[in-house]
């Protein structure tokens, strides 16, 4: 009798997952991120981002290959790898080919490994891994894989920029670093580390910590010891709940100086440092909205916020992301075909909407491109949160790392 | 020196804070036996109320409304959520506090969305009130000691001189004997749970400017309270602030001071390893105290219950 | 129906009503994977028969002892991480396992594990057993974070289960792990039910109900929960090993107090107070994690909606109703309850879709893009500014809940005349579930705190 429960659930559960498998006819792009719990804010503006740009850039010039659309379709993970892998799979099912997903490094991981294992498992139905934020440098060094494209610059990358721009200020004397204890915040606790031995041997590094992640209430004794050790400058790859209560503790307890971090904007972030932050928050990225770079980022802009007016363009690589697949595809002559798409993406060159040139490296399938140095700006044109605030480029680093080494080898199936 | 004395402000502040929460979850705990795991969710709507009415009348009426309103809250869930789950037993009303929890937090994601809300300090509060060698103390954390201090005196005048406290404080030891002497339990119950969330709802009002008001607050501060409470001994209002201080000082200082594994190891004789990073114990060595501060209170819970389960101030065992 | 032997109970004698249900079973989770073909359906049940694992090894704790644990991952998670270094060890060629003997080096970790953390964990019952048992899950939980060289870190680890061959099976498709998840879910939830009735499991019910009355028949009621909580750990270990060979991953989420939290859930919403409760909870629950939430962004609130109410009005869970309806079936008086139950389950469902489309509708309204106002619901388009879906939605929710109370007494009536015996006119049972004697009043009495004020 239980077992006949469960046999009339299972058909509940078989019914769900057929119903959305019905129609075949466009190009579906798995959306796998959170939806749901502590990052879902980040994850639907992720969505948001990845609907608007399939239908603008695509869809409505046309489509691809003559005439397909593309179609994402979203599955939320939870931000639990144990779930991506369960929703992949169903995905998979659906006929999906294509697997975008951005947030957690932990994620991004476990999805690269599970498609590596079933692409190779599984010859007849591969599919393709587009990380389009996912930035921790080991997905394309050691654990790299022919069937994963980042487009994102990855933590070393934006960290060589970052020291670059430290490097060039003569003021900065001593620099703490201070991140979350998990391996992104390591990584770039390493790379500034190493970046700025090598750029400018002065410098002392008088504080090097890392904090547990998501778990501080009160930031305070924290910003006590930055404070205390006489830091001119602070690098932190903090991001969410934990970088706002990070920075708005520094500056409220006595902190003047600039604060280098990799994600202090939009989903709320901007809005709370307000004010506080103006003169001090600097980020590193891609994509530069402020000054837009052409009137087409402008109207893309514009648009997206006519859709979406509690929405930010805060991924402005989503756009990449899209555009460089339609082309992959179109080039590929085929979407079914995921070994000629892959090799259409790899080594692709593109103009990106945000100006600039991009190179999917084919030696490891990071997207080398323009990485900029922003400043939390008030007044800007395009802001964040619709709060007044936003960052606003003020140093841009072209095709950054182009050279860089890797330690990537990749194997074509 | 200085800085010393700027931990101590600091860890006094965090330490204030917890104890307006665990101050409202002890007296719930000692007089319904119910571990209210929702308790930090009021916290969280005490945040979101105050942000609000913050938006419409300014932070001063916020601080005034938003904690009865909670209380409110409170009072209809125990009126009717709790009073109808009390005839399973403990443990579903456990259960039931927990399920309350995720509902919480779903409802607030609901209605005011994922993303952080802009709540502010009032303007008038938004000074440096003093520094202490190049260290500011914010005027806001001036008043949040002086915010606490005062709840604790109040509680402390109606729990000790009020004959409503004195029946309060009879049913915390005998509550059969407050019952049969005729007074209407099921309304004190209420009334304590009402007035323990409005407490917690006071704790959001204030903390949600500094400590940021986002649908993962109370998960964030989540099970702390429960520790707080369990080692200063249920129902002890005074174990419950000696536990918050103690928790507050600790982890402050914990993460002030790099107390590094490595030089403690090696002070007491252990030889480092030459090679550190084929050691598989290589993540002790380089393990430093900001890094476990977090999560000291949970060791000191567990050290606490294993030799003695009735907490520091307790009474009887939990 | 797994619990509830008929009255001729010989223990240790094999009767065919008791063999009967998990003949059944064993032929269901043989057919399954022939009715739903599909990969996907085929991972979610054996993330299903993985769930269910735990959940039965949970409630030997919550349901069987009366202990209630808030860091019960801190078993599951730890026996996975041991097998999936042991899949490393594999890999590297140190050793060969093949991988259907797995589980017994996760069961066995999960053992060791549960045999030190309970040597002082279950002194007591009660609050103190559930602070010390969430205090060692946030602990382990933040030691998964600091000790890479074990855990990995939040990237956790990995592995590949194809060199653990097995006779020449290389384990490369899902079915195949399904048929080996499928054994040990079998093997170990008979192992668990034939312990509920072995002394120690009887025993573990009695210190459950009267830690006292239990002591002054010789038994230490300590030892009696240090036992059970053992041998619930084994089976944690038992599950998280076949979360290792069938994710390939383990990470610090296999460990955090949200999995220790969640199989809580799943326990109580199955009902701790069967044995075949915590089944229908885990597949239920899996149901909603992953199905509902390609559906609606909004799965959270709906699962957290049904399990208040679960908890407010059905304490013995999903298990507990199914159980209320024997007595009737029993009585052969079933045939009475389905019209009254039409009369009000009918507009109640009504009433319910109602209302999750009004919840659907404004959360669409408050979140969705400027100008979009076209929402699809239950396969009908509509405008959500419009006036007439809000008519019909308020309509049908008012509506069906109105009929549902109107039909509310009717049911009532029926009820009681369905569980009353024909000669008798008292009624046999009132609307509390009849519960199997050895598992009666499961929740009440697991902290015990009243007796000793």
């Amino acid at each position: 009798m239980i077992k006949s429960v469960k046999l009339g659930l299972a058909a509940v559960l078989a019914a769900g997952i057929s119903a959305s498998a019905a129609f075949a006819e466009n190009i579906k792009i798995a959306f796998i991120d959170p939806l749901s719990g502590p990052f879902a804010g980040t994850g639907i503006n992720g969505l948001h981002q990845f609907e608007f740009a399939a239908e603008t850039l695509v869809n409505s010039k046309g489509g691809v290959l003559g005439g397909t659309d593309f179609e994402i379709v979203a599955f939320d993970n939870k931000i639990s790898p144990k779930e991506s892998l369960i929703q992949l799979q169903v995905a998979i099912d659906q006929g999906i080919r294509f697997i975008a997903q951005g947030n957690s490094s932990g994620v991004a991981n476990a999805l690269t490994d599970a498609i590596n294992k079933h692409n190779r498992r599984n010859p007849e139905d591969r599919v393709i891994f587009l990380n389009y934020s996912a930035v921790d440098p080991a997905l394309t060094n050691e654990k790299c894989n022919f069937w994963h494209f980042r487009f994102d610059a990855n933590a070393d990358i934006k960290m060589d920029a970052l020291t670059d721009s430290i490097a060039a200020d003569g003021n900065i004397k001593k620099v703490y670093i201070i991140g979350q204890d998990y391996s992104f915040g390591k990584a770039v606790a390493a790379a500034a580390v190493r970046n700025l031995e090598e750029k400018r041997p002065d410098i002392e590094i008088v504080g090097n910590e890392l904090h547990p992640i998501g778990k501080v209430k009160d930031f305070t004794p924290y910003s006590r010891k930055i404070v205390s050790s006489g830091a001119d400058a602070v690098i932190t790859g903090n991001w969410g709940a934990d970088m706002v209560g990070l920075g708005r503790s520094i500056l409220e307890n006595g902190y003047g100086g600039p604060i280098y971090t990799y994600y202090a904007a939009a989903d709320g972030i901007t809005a709370a440092f307000g004010d506080a932050g103006v003169g001090s928050l600097r980020l590193v990225a891609e994509g530069q909205i402020n000054p837009a770079p052409s009137d087409r980022a402008q109207e893309y802009v514009d648009a997206f916020k006519a859709k979406y007016p509690d929405g930010n363009i805060s991924q402005a690589r989503i756009a990449n992301t899209i555009e460089m697949l339609a082309k992959a595809i179109d080039a590929a002559g085929s979407a079914t075909d995921m070994v000629a798409v892959a090799d259409a993406l790899s080594g692709m060159e593109h103009e990106s909407i945000w100006g600039g040139k991009l190179m999917m490296r084919p030696g490891d399938h990071q997207l080398i491109q323009d990485v900029h140095i922003m400043e939390h700006t008030k007044g800007v044109k395009n802001d964040y949160d619709n709060s007044g605030f936003g960052v606003a480029v003020v140093k841009t680093v072209t095709m950054a790392a182009m050279d860089a080494p890797h330690s990537c080898e990749m194997k074509r199936p | 020196m200085d800085l010393v004395f700027v931990n101590l402000i600091d860890g006094l502040v965090t330490g204030l804070l917890l104890f307006m929460l665990s101050a409202g979850l002890t007296l719930i705990f000692s007089m319904m036996g119910v571990l209210n795991f929702a308790h930090a969710s009021f916290y969280m709507l005490g945040a979101y109320f105050g942000y609000q009415i913050s938006v419409y009348m300014g932070f001063w009426m916020g601080l005034l409304i938003a904690p009865p309103l909670i209380g409110l809250v409170g009072a209809a869930v125990e009126r009717y959520g709790l009073r109808q789950v009390h005839q399973y037993g403990h443990v579903p009303e456990l259960i039931f506090t927990f399920g309350l929890a995720l509902l919480i937090e779903d409802v607030v994601k609901y209605i005011w969305g994922n993303d952080l809300q802009p709540y502010a300090q009032p303007d008038i509060l938004n000074f440096t009130a003093f520094a202490i060698a190049g260290n500011s103390i914010p005027a806001y954390k001036v008043f949040m000691i002086f915010a606490s201090v005062a709840i604790f005196l109040v509680l402390l005048y109606i729990l000790t001189k009020t004959r409503v406290g004195m029946i309060i404080q009879a049913a915390l030891s005998y509550p059969r004997t407050v019952e049969s002497l005729g007074h209407n339990v099921p309304l004190i119950f209420m009334g304590v749970f009402g007035v323990g969330t409005a407490l917690a709802g006071v704790a959001g009002v204030i903390a949600g400017p500094v400590l940021g008001t986002f649908p993962g607050m109370a998960f964030v501060l989540g099970s702390i309270v429960f520790v707080t409470i369990v080692i200063g001994g249920l129902g002890s209002l005074w174990g419950a602030l000696v536990a918050s201080l103690l928790i507050g000082w600790i982890t402050t200082f914990a993460k002030s001071y790099n107390i590094r594994a490595e030089d403690v190891l090696t002070g007491i004789g252990i030889p480092r390893p030459e090679v550190l990073s084929n050691s598989s114990f290589r993540d002790i060595w380089t393990l430093t105290s900001p890094q476990i501060a977090d999560i000291l209170p949970y060791l000191l819970m567990v050290l606490i219950l294993v030799f003695r389960p009735y907490g520091l101030f307790g009474k009887r065992d939990a | 129906m797994t619990t509830v032997v008929d009255t001729p109970r010989t223990f240790g004698g094999l009767t065919m009503s008791a063999a009967m249900p998990w003949i059944i079973g064993a032929i269901v989770l043989v057919i399954l994977p022939s009715i739903f073909t599909e990969r996907s359906a085929i991972t979610i049940m054996n993330q299903m028969a993985i769930t269910i694992i735990f959940a039965l090894a949970y409630n030997m704790l919550l349901g069987q002892g009366g202990m209630l644990s808030f860091g019960h991952a801190v078993y599951m998670g730890l026996g996975g991480f041991f097998c999936m270094h042991l899949l490393n060890y594999v890999e590297d060629g140190v050793i060969h396992i093949p991988l259907p003997l797995l589980p017994v080096f996760g069961g066995l970790f999960g053992l060791g594990f549960a045999i030190i953390i309970g040597s002082f964990s279950t002194r007591n019952a009660g609050t103190v057993f559930a602070m010390i048992s969430l205090g060692i899950g946030e602990l382990i939980a933040a030691c998964s974070i600091i000790i890479v060289a074990f855990f990995g870190g939040e990237e956790g680890i990995s592995g590949d289960r194809t060199y653990a061959t097995f006779f020449g099976i290389e384990w490369l498709s899902q079915i195949e792990i399904y048929y080996l998840i499928a054994f040990w879910l079998f093997v170990s939830a008979l192992a668990m039910y034939l312990f509920s009735r072995t002394p120690v499991g009887r025993m573990a019910n009695a210190v459950r109900d009267n830690p006292e009355r239990a002591e002054f028949l010789g038994y230490s009621a300590r030892w009696v929960r240090f036992y059970s909580f053992c041998a619930s750990g084994f089976f944690c270990g038992v599950a998280g090993a076949l979360f290792a060979m069938n994710f390939e991953i383990l990470t610090e989420e296999n460990l955090n107090l949200v999995t220790s939290g969640n199989i809580l859930l799943v326990t109580f919403l199955g009902g701790v107070g069967f044995f075949f409760g915590p089944i229908i909870g885990a597949v239920v629950f899996t149901l909603l994690q992953t199905v509902l939430s390609l559906e609606t962004e909004l799965w959270t609130l709906y699962g957290g909606v049904l399990f208040v109410l679960t908890v407010m009005y059905a304490p013995g869970g999903l298990a507990g109703i199914i159980m209320m309806h024997l007595a009737p079936v029993r009585l052969g008086k079933a045939g009475l309850l389905v019209l009254p139950y039409m009369h009000t389950l009918i507009p109640g469902l009504v009433g319910v879709i109602g209302a999750a489309c009004i919840i659907e509708t404004m959360f669409h309204i408050r979140h969705g893009a400027l100008g979009d106002n076209e929402m699809t619901l239950f396969w009908t388009t509509f405008n959500s500014h419009g006036v007439l879906p809000w008519v019909i939605m308020i309509g049908a929710t008012v509506i069906g809940f109105g009929l549902a109370r109107m039909g509310w007494p009717t049911l009532r009536e029926a009820w009681a005349e369905a569980n009353t015996l024909p000669e008798m006119d008292a009624p046999l049972a009132q609307t509390r579930p009849a519960l199997d004697p050895d598992t009666v009043n499961p929740v009440a009495e697991v902290q015990g705190e009243d007796g000793k004020r």
